[in-house]
């Protein structure tokens, strides 16, 4: 028997969390589904808004344009764009665990919440940019459809409006990591999609059934109404204030993260 | 070096590794035995902390495995062959797992290299057949070159030249010094390639021991004489307290002497011999002996045929 080859310290290029946050970045990079799922961000987002500012002019009358939320209505698309984030986020996860990656990974990074800390932060820098980027873009295609001197023209120096346009797409960033959250702790794409839709559409569709005071008084808190609130520029009756809905929403998303860092480590692989 | 002390897991009500101590010394290739469902995979996600044992402990390089920062140089393993995203190609995930780690894209290549893949590299994973995912696997528990290194069914779905090369790799690692568990149901490959065993059933420890010593230890092996005058030599071998029974007029199978001794008796009494074959008892043979209570999942014609 030869003695064994002596240990030597690995000499690393990089700090560890720097190799963790390269190693994730590449994940993401190299699955097509990423791409597809963003360009899709983008398309309902961009589809959208030149759909609504090519249509709706006609459709609505002086008054109706003069007190509606365009800016709100520009970025319609985020009823179909929050669902491929939705995905993304719950996906960046699952797909390990769906495939068995996941022990590789572990084996590779067993410093757990360091890993579920480098996949968060490459996912909310992706979706961040890529989600204001969509929610300007459809901002900007909305306002170059409608006519000249149409009441509904705003411009991002209007009161609120910069705040609206990069709101919602942080609002897809937070919705991304709500759906990162959910899936960490569930570990199943297909479990992780339907909480992560069962807790945006059900609580308002339950609270509905309440008489209207109680969903007054508990209807802005809920996920999606609270998210909502940082793209209105023109709040009804009972919203809540831009930052402070966005704030709740980051609550919601918080305690799904903090869950799944809780079970990550507590979990056997 | 792996060292595991009392290991202990249960899933629910199933234990599916018992109080298990065993030692994976270094320079040498140790072949880890067990029936389906004994324990095998577990143990060795408990020794990359996969898993956390309900009770024991078990080390690497004299640690505990999630210890370690950066721990592909510490050891690699190959746990499932499938267990990477398939939209990837085999470069991409082998650099996914390298960054991590710090290691250098040359060393990708590297391993791409050394396990033949390099002309497979751009291509999807998930188009892989089994074996070459196999050696993708293998291929990503070589990135760090490290010291200890972890296979689970290696060979599994490898065609006879992949079977060679991983025995030859794996024989060559461990007699650079480094330490290699290997766990397979190919017995015969597992008797070319293994220089110590461990065998576990139900999750306990069955025996651990080199070859030499495991193969020893049962009722050893039988030889096969050929004589005119078979009669007569079957008279000699009994009255020195062989086992001898007749298999035709010429024919003797003879247990509990070696050919050494027959050959030397039948020169001494000027028997002729035309033929004197040894067959040693096969580690298939021995692992069967041990293995037969413990075995979970068995067919059900096997078990009451007799497996002798």
């Amino acid at each position: 028997m030869t003695a064994t080859k002596p240990f030597q310290p690995p000499v690393g290029p990089v700090p560890l969390f720097a190799g963790v946050l390269r190693s994730e970045a590449r994940k993401l990079g190299t699955v097509r589904s990423t791409f597809w799922i963003l360009l899709a961000a983008i398309g309902f987002n961009v589809v959208t808004a030149a759909l609504l500012g090519l249509l709706l002019p006609g459709h609505l009358s002086a008054d109706q344009k003069a007190t509606i939320d365009s800016v709100r209505v520009s970025l319609g698309g985020l009823h179909l764009s929050q669902v491929a984030v939705g995905l993304l986020g719950v996906l960046a996860v699952t797909s390990e665990y769906g495939s068995g990656m996941i022990r590789a990974t572990l084996a590779a990074v067993p410093q757990r919440r360091l890993l579920l800390t480098a996949k968060a932060l490459v996912l909310t820098a992706t979706v961040a940019a890529t989600g204001i980027a969509a929610c300007l873009a459809a901002y900007l295609v909305f306002q170059a459809f409608l006519p000249a001197g149409d009441a509904m023209r705003t411009t991002l120096t209007d009161p609120g409006v910069l705040r609206a346009v990069t709101g919602a797409g942080l609002y897809l960033t937070v919705l991304g990591l709500l759906g990162f959250g959910l899936g960490t702790v569930l570990r199943s794409s297909a479990g992780a999609v339907a909480a992560l839709f069962g807790v945006l559409f059900v609580p308002t569709l339950l609270v509905a059934l309440l008489p209207s005071s109680w969903q007054d008084t508990i209807g802005p808190y809920l996920p999606m109404n609270a998210g909502d609130a940082i793209y209105i520029v023109r709040p009804e009756a009972h919203t809540l204030q831009p930052w402070t809905g966005f704030g709740v929403f980051c609550l919601y998303a918080a305690a799904a993260l903090a869950a799944g860092f809780v079970l990550i480590s507590r979990r056997d692989a | 070096m792996i060292e595991a002390t009392g290991l202990t897991k249960r899933y629910g009500a199933t234990v599916a590794v018992d109080d298990l101590s065993f030692t994976v010394p270094s320079g040498q290739v140790t072949g880890f035995l067990g029936p389906n469902g004994a324990g095998k995979s577990t143990t060795m996600r408990l020794i990359l902390g996969l898993d956390a044992p309900d009770s024991g402990a078990v080390t690497v390089g004299g640690r505990p495995y999630a210890t370690y920062r950066r721990p592909l140089f510490q050891a690699g393993a190959l746990l499932e062959a499938k267990a990477c995203h398939g939209g990837r190609s085999a470069r991409n995930h082998l650099l996914c797992l390298a960054l991590s780690n710090g290691i250098s894209r040359a060393r990708v290549d590297e391993v791409l290299d050394l396990t033949g893949l390099a002309g497979a590299a751009r291509r999807r994973a998930g188009g892989f057949s089994l074996g070459m995912s196999q050696r993708l696997g293998i291929a990503a528990a070589l990135l760090g070159d490290p010291p200890v290194l972890m296979l689970d069914e290696p060979v599994n779905g490898l065609d006879p030249e992949g079977v060679v090369w991983i025995r030859t790799l794996l024989r060559t690692l461990a007699a650079e010094g480094r330490t290699v568990l290997l766990s397979s149901h190919l017995m015969s490959e597992m008797a070319m390639t293994a220089d110590r065993l461990v065998v576990i059933g139900r999750g306990r420890l069955i025996a651990e021991a080199t070859m030499a010593d495991f193969l020893a230890a049962g009722p050893g092996g039988s030889v096969t004489v050929r004589s005119p005058q078979a009669r007569a030599l079957a008279a000699l071998l009994t009255a020195r307290g062989a086992t001898v029974t007749r298999q035709d007029a010429d024919t003797l199978a003879v247990a509990g002497t070696t050919p050494e001794a027959i050959g030397e008796l039948a020169r001494a009494d000027g028997l002729t011999l035309t033929g004197l074959t040894a067959h040693q008892a096969t580690l298939e043979d021995r692992y069967m002996e041990l293995t037969r209570d413990s075995a979970d999942y068995r067919a059900a014609a096997t078990r009451n045929g007799d497996r002798r």
